[in-house]
């Protein structure tokens, strides 16, 4: 598939839990090389749209594709470029930093010599290659946030998406995570997709878009959604942006 | 994906479980002191209660120890599944399982994989059974230890599936109490395990047609007649029938589109 395509597209995703409807009419472009925050309060949606585009389970309607390849249609080629980081620690603490990275690149079909080269290759870039072979449990939270993101990034995929990633971490741990992932996606091109609720996460140049109660609010560079909401900053922004459409539906 | 990359995720999925049998050592314990205990308690208190007469493949009158051998590497099994399925739906509270389903392999190659992966470790705890079961004078022949190795990948095959079917419906971690209660307990008890069905059959012959259709029967059956190099075939096609109905249950259960798993997630 081209790489001109986008790193990931969702159009038109509506999705509901019995009567409950969790994301509403759904749709936007992540780039490569875009740095993207998926700016939400806690139960806005983050976590379910998340969910479908990693096809743990289906949309009800509408589209998700990942450099072209249809998550419903090509699950395998789509999945094969994606990295993920989970908002819950996905790490296996009973087994050894370099055992959670081996098992997570025979997932994606890796030869044993390729794994060990972008294992030491991966844990170098964050600084944890000293860690490799302890367990998993003696990480601290900042630690181990490192040691699944440079899991994700084992298979070198297109698209990097991390759910709350900084959530638990402390101020030096989240800033230093940050800095990290926009680094990765200047230098390899990747596309991002971060979902925070924590608004100081989007700095002036990353794109945002705000998902509130399952619906897109506003899509674009920080600046031009800032200036559209008639707001002094992004804070303002997402307030301006929520009350409407709290006023809206009382 | 080539055949040797499902080779080598098959290769990870199988590695990554003996692994953890190995670190969790209380787990690699009780796998292996819960049978010797019904072994060397149970078996040696009914030994001289419970008569067994000559009933097919043994030739002659055994030892009780001897007669509930199979049982409890069916047993073995038994746990082994339910515990696959335990870490399963722990798995799944602690996020783990997202590693897994996130594979760009196809999900039922997942599943099938995890599956043989729990087979993989019941089978070699059930040899270290064997190889101490040896000294309570349970000798089957030499080739018996051969020929049961097919059967306990059966056995141990039904019973994965079936704690593979369990972890999909199970929600939380707290219900596997009741898996405990409702599914081993009866499975184990209403069994040819620890006594012949002829003996149920004489007390209640509703019972013994429970006895009958518990696949766990077929297991324990499949493997004492392979230890004594004899193929029991109606076992063996029970048990390869209730795999594949427990194996597409669980692919179900875990389809993205109209499993339990995403019921399960508005719930939470």
């Amino acid at each position: 598939m081209s790489e001109t395509a986008a790193a990931l597209e969702v159009s038109g995703l509506n999705h509901a839990f019995g009567e409950r409807k969790v994301l509403q009419g759904v749709g936007f472009a992540v780039r490569p090389g875009d740095f993207t925050v998926l700016l939400g309060l806690n139960g806005a949606g983050k976590t379910t749209l998340f969910a479908l585009i990693t096809r743990l389970f289906h949309s009800n309607t509408g589209k998700i594709s990942v450099y072209g390849h249809d998550i419903r249609r090509e699950p395998s080629l789509a999945l094969a470029r994606m990295g993920v980081v989970f908002q819950q620690s996905t790490l296996d603490l009973d087994l050894s930093v370099a055992q959670n990275m081996a098992y997570h690149a025979a997932l994606h079909g890796m030869a044993a010599g390729e794994a060990r080269k972008r294992i030491d290759a991966e844990l170098g870039r964050t600084g944890l290659s000293s860690r490799a072979k302890d367990h998993a449990r003696l990480l601290s939270g900042g630690q181990r946030r490192r040691v699944e993101l440079a899991r994700a990034l084992l298979h070198n995929p297109g698209l990097l998406l991390l759910d709350e990633p900084t959530v638990g971490l402390d101020i030096e741990s989240r800033r230093s995570l940050l800095a990290h992932v926009r680094a990765l996606c200047a230098e390899r091109g990747l596309g991002v997709l971060w979902a925070t609720h924590l608004i100081d996460e989007a700095d002036e140049n990353s794109r945002v878009i705000v998902l509130h109660k399952g619906v897109v609010l506003a899509d674009g560079r920080v600046p031009d959604v800032v200036a559209a909401s008639g707001a002094k900053d992004l804070r303002g922004a997402f307030d301006t942006l929520t009350a409407a459409t709290a006023a809206a539906a009382s | 994906m080539t055949l040797v990359q499902y080779a080598r995720c098959l290769t990870g999925i199988i590695k990554r479980e003996a692994l953890r049998w190995l670190q969790q050592r209380g787990r690699f314990v009780s796998a292996l002191v819960r049978p010797l205990v019904w072994l060397a308690i149970f078996a040696a208190g009914f030994h001289f209660v419970l008569g067994v007469s000559i009933i097919p493949p043994y030739e002659t009158y055994v030892p009780y120890e001897v007669y509930i051998a199979p049982g409890l590497l069916a047993m073995i099994q038994l746990f082994n599944g339910m515990q696959s399925s335990l870490s399963m739906v722990y798995d799944r509270e602690m996020g783990s399982m997202k590693t897994l389903m996130v594979s760009p392999f196809p999900r039922w190659f997942l599943l099938l994989s995890k599956l043989l992966a729990g087979v993989a470790v019941s089978v070699v705890q059930c040899y270290i059974f064997l190889a101490i079961a040896w000294f309570w004078e349970i000798d089957p022949p030499l080739w018996g230890y051969v020929a049961v190795l097919p059967a306990l990948v059966l056995s141990g095959l039904m019973l994965g599936a079936l704690g593979l079917v369990l972890s999909s419906f199970i929600k939380q971690l707290e219900n596997f109490a009741g898996v405990m209660n409702f599914v081993i307990f009866p499975m184990f008890f209403a069994s040819s395990a620890l006594y012949p069905l002829w003996r149920v059959k004489e007390s209640s012959l509703t019972l013994w047609w429970i006895c009958q259709v518990n696949p766990f029967s077929s297991a324990t059956e499949l493997i004492r007649f392979a230890l004594y190099l004899e193929f029991e075939w109606q076992s063996a096609a029970v048990l390869a029938g209730f795999t594949l109905v427990f194996m597409v249950l669980a692919v179900i259960g875990y389809d993205p589109g109209r499993g339990l798993i995403s019921r399960r997630a508005g719930a939470e």
